[in-house]
């Protein structure tokens, strides 16, 4: 712990120090900070060329790092790519600027049907960046059954080798689902069926992981995981042929990862640009191809289909229609966050 | 006059540690002590519920797996790393560096991927079970499970049990060791009552060097124990990372840090008490 609050005093002490110094220069810099791999990085540099702005480009792992490192000041960021429950809680606590809109005439290529989301329903703070699904990767070689139903995660068949994700709003979400209940449930009594339920599958499962899913699932070392979409196009995109990804009919957690501007943002304009530039349809196919993951942007998927016709036959790509509709996007769960960490922490204590 | 001279050498440690190890230290007491919006000084309330909650079954039983789990792999350090102490400090001082260079070369190398290692060591599909596999034998399924967190923790660990008990070793007076035989001692009494009584300083130091990272360790479990084995560093990380529950984070670390502190004072008894003794001689 006490490693913790050093670390983070000697980052904030580093960070003040700085930060100011960068934007001395002649040009702005703008502080980008993004998923992990989430980004083709050459497309920085061509916003630099073009605009004149330089990027300081860092990543991030969990919704919940970012929010941690907003929340602690001291830092100032221009373009983060939060999720859809981090940006309801972000708007709540007002921890974002207000986009405007005029200086983002792209915006109007993104899908009507994202805009306005639940979690930002006047669409005044965030701009889709890529979206996606979350189901089950499985490999093909040791699963004979049609992967299509939470159910295969509780069939004694598989025991020792399911994986689930150590993140409690995916594992327990999963559970709620199956049982035909909102991933977003602050129902007491359904939260405890979910977690009977998890119980009832913990014997038949060989662990809790994070990112690690990816590479067992690849290495042949479980047969199936509950994971995001953008693991199986990784996979598929490196030619792993044994490796599929199923969404299960019951309906499952559909996410947005959206470009936002922090409060504490100081080239409001230039982040903007930036915004602008990533929705540009050239720019957005090149990002969706290089990355894999699906694009709100209806041009860069035109142009997906004419180049990549076959990924639209992938679930992890292009879900069903129908089991989108019977889906939720995660919404802040306020008071019940706390709650339904500690389901997780007493289901693998015991 | 040259003794103040020296204590001003240390006053920049001084500042460094009010500044990086006092104050963090007060803030963590001071979150754990109350309860409200950690942004908003003025809604800030004292309160021990987070103590509380604390004390619930399921937070003592993570509490009791990591003393546990510290506690074994402590033993099992020792029961390695001294014998290996003893052939590193017997060894002709010519091969003595290079012996100790194989055991502190790992340590060079960052923690993180030395524990990824081992996860692509043992994991099912693993290069171990390949290789078992291979030769005709039946799998070990040690991952996941609290085999291998104990695995990843010795491993990780025993250079800080090995050193110190080499160095203390290493500088015991050989006249001592021929006394002992020209009086009469065999092997095995020469180590009960000679070696092993002067390295107690060193098995101490071992330990403690061992059991503090060990209990408060927590990528381990959750990388080589699948997350089903939680320690209190899992449950600290996780109330100030996911959870963002900084009271409840910050009483967790409080009362890891009573427990160790209170270890570490029953350990400084072990060590004194010898030392009392001969000094009784």
């Amino acid at each position: 712990m006490k490693k913790h609050v050093l670390l983070f005093l000697v980052l904030t002490l580093i960070l003040t120090a700085v930060v100011p110094l960068a934007g001395c220069g002649s040009g702005v810099v703008i502080n980008v900070f993004n998923w992990g791999e989430y980004m083709d990085e050459s497309l920085i540099d061509e916003f630099e060329k073009q605009t004149g702005i330089k990027v300081n480009y860092k990543t991030y792992a969990t919704n919940e790092e970012l929010l941690a490192k907003m929340e602690a000041g001291g830092s100032s960021f221009d373009v983060v790519f939060p999720s859809d429950y981090a940006i309801s809680e972000m708007i709540k606590r007002d921890m974002l600027l207000e986009i405007d809109f005029s200086n983002i005439p792209n915006f109007k290529y993104i899908d009507e049907k994202l805009k306005n989301p639940e979690y930002d329903p006047e669409n005044k703070f965030s701009v889709p960046y890529f979206w996606g699904t979350i189901g089950i990767l499985y490999n093909t070689d040791m699963v004979d059954d049609p992967v299509d139903s939470w159910d295969i995660l509780w069939n004694p068949k598989y025991k020792g080798q399911i994986l689930m994700k150590k993140d409690v709003r995916d594992s327990l979400g999963a559970a709620l689902k199956k049982l035909g209940y909102s991933m977003n449930s602050t129902n007491d009594n359904e939260l405890a069926e979910a977690k009977a339920l998890l119980l009832e599958q913990l014997p038949l499962v060989n662990g809790y992981y994070g990112d690690e899913i990816r590479d067992f699932i690849a290495n042949g070392d479980a047969a199936m995981a509950l994971t995001y979409s953008g693991d199986a196009m990784d996979l598929y995109w490196e030619g792993f042929e044994n490796i599929s990804y199923g969404v299960p009919k019951e309906g499952t957690n559909v996410w947005y990862d959206s470009m936002v501007i922090p409060a504490s943002s100081k080239y409001k304009k230039e982040a903007e640009m930036f915004i602008n530039f990533m929705l540009d349809p050239d720019v957005a196919f090149r990002n969706s191809e290089a990355m894999g993951y699906t694009s709100p942007n209806t041009e860069a998927i035109k142009r997906m289909r004419e180049e990549y016709p076959e990924v639209f036959e992938l679930p992890a790509y292009w879900p069903d229609e129908e089991i989108i509709e019977k889906s939720d996007v995660y919404v802040d769960l306020g008071e019940y966050k706390a709650k339904y960490n500690d389901i997780l922490t007493q289901i693998l204590v015991d | 006059m040259q003794r103040r001279g020296r204590g001003r050498i240390a006053y920049p440690y001084v500042v460094w540690m009010a500044i990086f190890i006092v104050v963090p230290l007060f803030l963590i007491l001071f979150y754990s002590l109350t309860e409200g919006d950690i942004h908003n000084i003025k809604d800030l309330k004292f309160s021990l519920n987070s103590y509380n909650r604390v004390l619930e079954p399921i937070y003592l039983k993570v509490i009791g797996n990591s003393f546990l789990l510290a506690g074994i792999s402590t033993l099992i350090c020792l029961i390695i790393g001294y014998p290996v102490a003893m052939i590193i400090a017997n060894t002709d001082i010519k091969y003595r560096n290079l012996l100790l260079m194989f055991f502190l070369v790992p340590i060079w190398m960052n923690f993180l991927l030395r524990t990824y290692a081992w996860m692509s060591l043992l994991s099912p599909n693993g290069l171990v079970n390949r290789f078992l596999l291979w030769i005709g034998l039946p799998k070990l399924e040690i991952m996941p499970g609290k085999g291998a967190v104990l695995l990843g923790m010795v491993y990780n660990f025993l250079p800080f049990m090995v050193l110190p008990i080499y160095t203390v070793l290493s500088k015991i007076d050989k006249h001592v060791i021929e006394a002992s035989n020209d009086l009469g001692g065999n092997s095995v009494t020469t180590f009960m009552r000679v070696i092993l009584p002067l390295s107690i300083p060193g098995i101490v130091s071992g330990i403690t060097m061992v059991f503090l990272p060990a209990v408060s360790t927590f990528v381990i479990s959750g990388l080589l124990g699948g997350g089903k084995t939680p320690l209190i560093g899992d449950l600290i990380e996780q109330q100030f990372l996911s959870s963002r529950n900084w009271h409840f984070g910050s009483s967790l670390s409080i009362i890891l840090m009573i427990m160790i502190l209170i270890s570490m004072a029953v350990m400084s008894r072990i060590d004194s008490s010898p030392e009392e003794e001969r000094r009784k001689i």
